[in-house]
């Protein structure tokens, strides 16, 4: 019998650092803004990403996106040469579309702007509004819509909210009221997409997920050929989001700004709901309470239950993880979601930091941690550099973000549970699940393993028993 | 095992690839796709390469930068890289699987694992980006005293005016390392393949020739065009050093700047991928005399043959004994497994549609196990890697290919020493500056078919159903979501090393596993097969 995992030693704070911050981005922890769109896009049915721009960029986002989810991912490109990126993209964009039209046969094509077209200035929504005009009429014209994503300005994160903005500004239409919920999950897995839908459903509530790439970034085998993979938000559920009963957008940061539950509210008088990203129990009880709340229904018993496992489990492995020390790194909303559960666990995440700057972040924490702990040191705009510097003083027992931190975890011998995007150095990144208890439980499996299987190859003798 | 009269016919094939175009579409594509014929004295049919592709298109291509940051500079490891832009090219581009690096000592500088970016932001765009390249100059010189800094611009950089070129030359003689930069944005040229000529240029430029120190050793060589995918380098080190070959310089493969500056110290200049580095190869060869021809060290019988064509450049018989003797060792181990495997993979056919080079090494290594090559293609080749440099004078020019420099390089006053004259080469004979291109080690009826797109691809798995087809990451889910397997030769599916008579032996076990994995005899579920056992009660629904 061996006494669990030694605990840490209390450490300080590191003291603010006196080092002058960098121009440069060493070693960044964020990706660019059209991947974001790009990933927005293909969760939409029949939906093709289109990039105005340089080929090199649909071709690097297809390189990460696949990487990630070991999925086929199209995205076009109107392909800039020096001679178009001087005289304007007008006629390379219309060629692009009709020959993306022409052999996909899209429902949706949404075009997201590349630092090229965003530099030269190219008034991408008067081009696309000559070429609707000029072609809407044609059999299966499919719904354009445009989304301004400059790799210069914000992080993969915007470009994914810039894409949802820009779907439910084109397509949402006003109508009669009916009973559908209009659900903004934020940039989630595959499963957490298709367990959300069945969340939902529990509560005889219709969701329309936008986007929802639940099936079409992770889908069966094929038959036959498709040139667009199956699933994703049909794009009459698209123009029917002014007709739903509520909108329910998760993320604490998306919450400051004007997000897609504020347009359908503002155009549509769409009742709003603005949560957390719900992970852990608190979160999730949110959710849970805002579906019972607009269903008129009980939670279910099985997710009762669920809720009963995971605080089962909280109570079993408290020994492996209360006053354990982690750093998160990431997209913001997750960062906040994954504090906020692991609080509950009794893991204090020391350090929380991302590569974007909405200036929301330490309040955002604030709001998560409960009022008798110290909320954990918030940390944007950071990149691996900064970050290997503050591990290495803050000496965490677990660090939990995307692959990029690898190197980090690897010099510093700390285990590195993969959240976020892109998980490329591990199988499965689009089957990790988060949300609801049973996500959760999921991640709070992993969570205990590492400190286990840390404590197991780090002790001389060996035990099989922890 | 599949036989030919299983497959359509090759010229149709091409007529469906391209049926769902637009005319004038399916007019160009047609000329990018051949059917292999050869005459007796080898001339192919012509094939259209080096295209830009039409808008729309899903392409396997990627930009200007990725050739220059990514292809020919990621895998020299003391250079400390800076993408000057916006964050997504840097992050893309950072740390591959062609950037295995062996430092000598763990004192060796080794900045692949680093990733620097000027991540330029809005007032950057609006206001001009050099001052913060000259702020991120200085921050890599201060963190690492590197022997060298190189600046990398993406697409905006050009459009706003920044002068790189004058900011590397104030930072050069400010801080006295060697600093220059690439004019790399994407949208120049019409792939990669403009990348490697602007990589070529500068190392040019900037770097070769600046260390007249003669090395050690009787035979030395460079190798260029081998970018150490997998191991690859590490392994052909080895067989060098065996052989009593000195390797000067690998461009770029486990290399450094000073392997670089002291490149045209060797005698002798091998060239591995003819696309991306053969204008280093002919400028080398014109400002300081050493000959260049084509090897290749993909294939076993491929190895031997190169390592003899060395060894019959330098007319040394202790050097041919030895290469001799190593070749001997070798390909006994490499025989063995050959025997065991090829009554396997026999007959069965295999498509590569990948790089500017590599579609036709890897064709060897299948030819090995006994496997056929179908189909073939280059992602950015031009059209001497399909026919050979012989077309070369005939190779038109577009606006796309103009706009990338052209170096006048004139003998150097000094260093200029020639090795051996052509006609030397000839006695002994060797090419010069030859290489004979893809199509003509191809079969008769083989597809060629240049910059393939995604539905094209779509298409030729759907009419020929190879056993494998090699490709990259980006088309790798969608073959396999067919049943079929897909080698990944960019980055070996972080298997490999595949080079030298080692690597052939990992490739034909590779391809034996994909090939005979038990996933593809379960592709097709049990209610679909024609033989499904008949069922003595009906489901009823309720």
């Amino acid at each position: 019998m061996i006494t669990p995992p030694a605990l840490p030693e209390p450490v300080m704070a590191p003291t603010a650092s006196e080092e002058p911050s960098f121009e440069a981005a060493r070693n960044a922890c964020k990706l660019c803004s059209p991947l974001g769109a790009a990933l927005v896009f293909r969760g939409v049915r029949g939906g093709m990403p289109f990039l105005h721009g340089s080929q090199g960029c649909a071709t690097y986002i297809r390189r990460y996106l696949i990487s990630h989810y070991r999925e086929p991912v199209d995205i076009a490109s109107s392909n800039f040469s020096e001679e178009t990126a001087v005289f304007g993209g007008a006629v390379i964009l219309e060629k692009g579309l009709e020959n993306v039209r022409r052999l996909y046969k899209p429902e949706l094509i949404g075009v997201a702007t590349t630092c090229l077209s965003e530099t030269i200035g190219e008034d991408v929504p008067g081009l696309l509004k000559t070429y609707i005009g000029k072609h809407s009429r044609e059999k299966d014209f499919p719904a354009l819509v445009h989304a301004s994503t400059p790799s210069y300005r914000g992080t993969h994160m915007d470009g994914f909210h810039a894409a949802v903005m820009a779907l439910v500004s084109a397509l949402a239409q006003g109508g009669p009221r009916g009973n559908r919920i209009a659900v903004f999950p934020g940039m989630v897995s595959a499963a957490d997409l298709r367990r959300l839908r069945g969340i939902f459903s529990d509560f005889g509530l219709s969701p329309i997920l936008t986007p929802d790439y639940g099936d079409s970034l992770d889908g069966p085998v094929w038959e036959e050929y498709r040139p667009i993979a199956d699933g994703g938000t049909p794009v009459e559920d698209l123009r029917a989001l002014g007709q739903t009963a509520a909108s329910i957008q998760f993320g604490r940061i998306l919450a400051g700004q004007a997000g897609p539950g504020d347009l359908l509210l503002e155009r549509f008088q769409v009742p709003r709901y603005k949560l957390g990203l719900p992970i852990g129990l608190r979160e999730t009880d949110w959710l849970y309470d805002t579906l019972a709340a607009l269903s008129g229904r009980a939670i279910p018993a099985d997710r009762q239950r669920e809720r009963g496992r995971l605080l089962d489990a909280l109570v079993d492995g408290h020994k492996y993880l209360q006053g354990r020390r982690a750093i998160l790194y990431g997209e913001e909303d997750l960062v906040v979601g994954l504090a906020s559960f692991l609080m509950e666990t009794g893991v204090r995440p020391v350090l929380c930091a991302s590569g974007s700057r909405s200036g929301r972040l330490a309040e955002a924490l604030r709001a998560v941690t409960p009022p008798d702990q110290e909320p954990p040191e918030a940390c944007e705009g950071a990149d691996f550099a900064e970050l290997e510097k503050a591990a290495a003083e803050w000496k965490p027992d677990l660090l939990l973000g995307n692959s990029k931190g690898y190197r980090m975890a690897r010099r510093l011998g700390i285990p590195l549970i993969r959240v976020g995007f892109p998980v490329h150095d591990r199988f499965g990144a689009a089957r990790l699940r988060h949300l609801g208890y049973d996500g959760a439980l999921e991640l709070y499996d992993r969570l205990v393993n590492a400190v286990m299987e840390r404590a197991q190859d780090t002790n001389p003798t060996g035990y099989s028993y922890l | 095992m599949t036989t030919d009269n299983s497959r359509p016919d090759p010229a149709k094939t091409n007529d469906l690839l391209v049926e769902a175009y637009p005319p004038k579409l399916a007019k160009k594509r047609a000329g990018q796709m051949v059917v292999n014929r050869k005459t007796p004295d080898g001339v192919v049919p012509e094939i259209k390469a080096n295209i830009r592709t039409t808008p729309g298109i899903i392409s396997q291509r990627g930009c200007c930068y990725a050739g220059c940051k990514g292809v020919v500079l990621g895998p020299t490891r003391d250079i400390v890289n800076i993408t000057h832009g916006p964050i997504g090219c840097g992050f893309y581009s950072w740390l591959t699987r062609r950037n295995q690096t062996r430092p000598e000592s763990p004192e060796d500088a080794n900045f692949m694992t680093y990733c620097f970016s000027t991540d330029m932001q809005d007032e950057n765009i609006v206001f001009g980006g050099e001052k913060k390249l000259r702020a991120a100059i200085q921050e890599a010189y201060d963190l690492f005293h590197p022997k060298a800094i190189a600046v990398f611009a993406t697409c905006p950089v050009g459009l706003i005016g920044d002068d790189i070129h004058n900011v590397t030359r104030e930072m050069k003689e400010k801080l006295g390392i060697n600093v220059f930069a690439f004019s790399c944005e994407g949208y120049k040229g019409v792939s990669q393949s403009a990348g490697h000529h602007i990589a070529n240029n500068q190392l040019f430029k900037h770097v070769i020739g600046r260390d007249d120190t003669v090395g050690p050793g009787k035979f030395r060589v460079n190798l260029l065009g081998e970018y150490n995918i997998g191991g690859d380098a590490f392994l052909l080190e080895d067989l060098f050093e065996r052989c009593g070959i000195t390797l000067v310089a690998t461009f770029s493969g486990n290399s450094t700047i000073g392997k670089f500056e002291n490149a045209h110290t060797a005698d002798l200049n091998c060239v591995m991928c003819h696309r991306s580095i053969n204008y280093v190869a002919d400028m080398i060869e014109k400002k300081f005399g050493i000959p260049w021809f084509k090897v290749n060290f993909i294939g076993a019988e491929a190895s031997a043959k190169s390592l003899r064509k060395i060894a019959a450049y330098f007319q040394d018989e202790e050097l041919a004994a030895r290469v001799e003797k190593t070749i001997a060792e070798e390909l006994a181990a490499v025989k063995k497994v050959q025997d065991e495997i090829r009554p396997r993979c026999e007959g069965k056919t295999a498509m590569l549609f990948v790089g500017g080079s590599r579609a036709h090494h890897y064709q060897e290594l299948f030819t090995e196990i006994g496997m056929k090559t179908i189909a073939a293609g280059y992602e950015f080749a031009h059209r001497d890697d399909y026919e050979g440099r012989r077309v070369l004078p005939t190779i038109k020019v577009d606006a796309d290919s103009r706009n990338i420099e052209e170096l006048v390089v004139e003998p150097d006053p000094v260093k200029y020493q020639p090795r051996l004259t052509w006609e030397e080469l000839s006695a002994r004979g060797l090419p010069h500056n030859d290489y004979e291109g893809m199509m003509p080690e191809m079969d008769e009826g083989a597809l060629v078919i240049d910059d393939i797109s995604e539905h094209e691809m779509e298409r030729l798995l759907e009419l020929h159903k190879p056993a494998v087809f090699c490709a990259g990451i980006k088309e790798k889910y969608g073959i396999q979501k067919h049943g079929i397997p897909c080698k990944q030769l960019h980055s070996y599916d972080y298997g490999g090393p595949y080079a030298g008579f080692q690597g052939a032996v990992n490739f034909y076990r590779e391809i034996d596993r994909m090939v005979h994995a038990r996933v593809w005899a379960l592709m097709t579920p049990p209610w679909q097969t024609v033989s499904k056992p008949l069922l003595n009660a009906e489901w009823v629904r309720a």
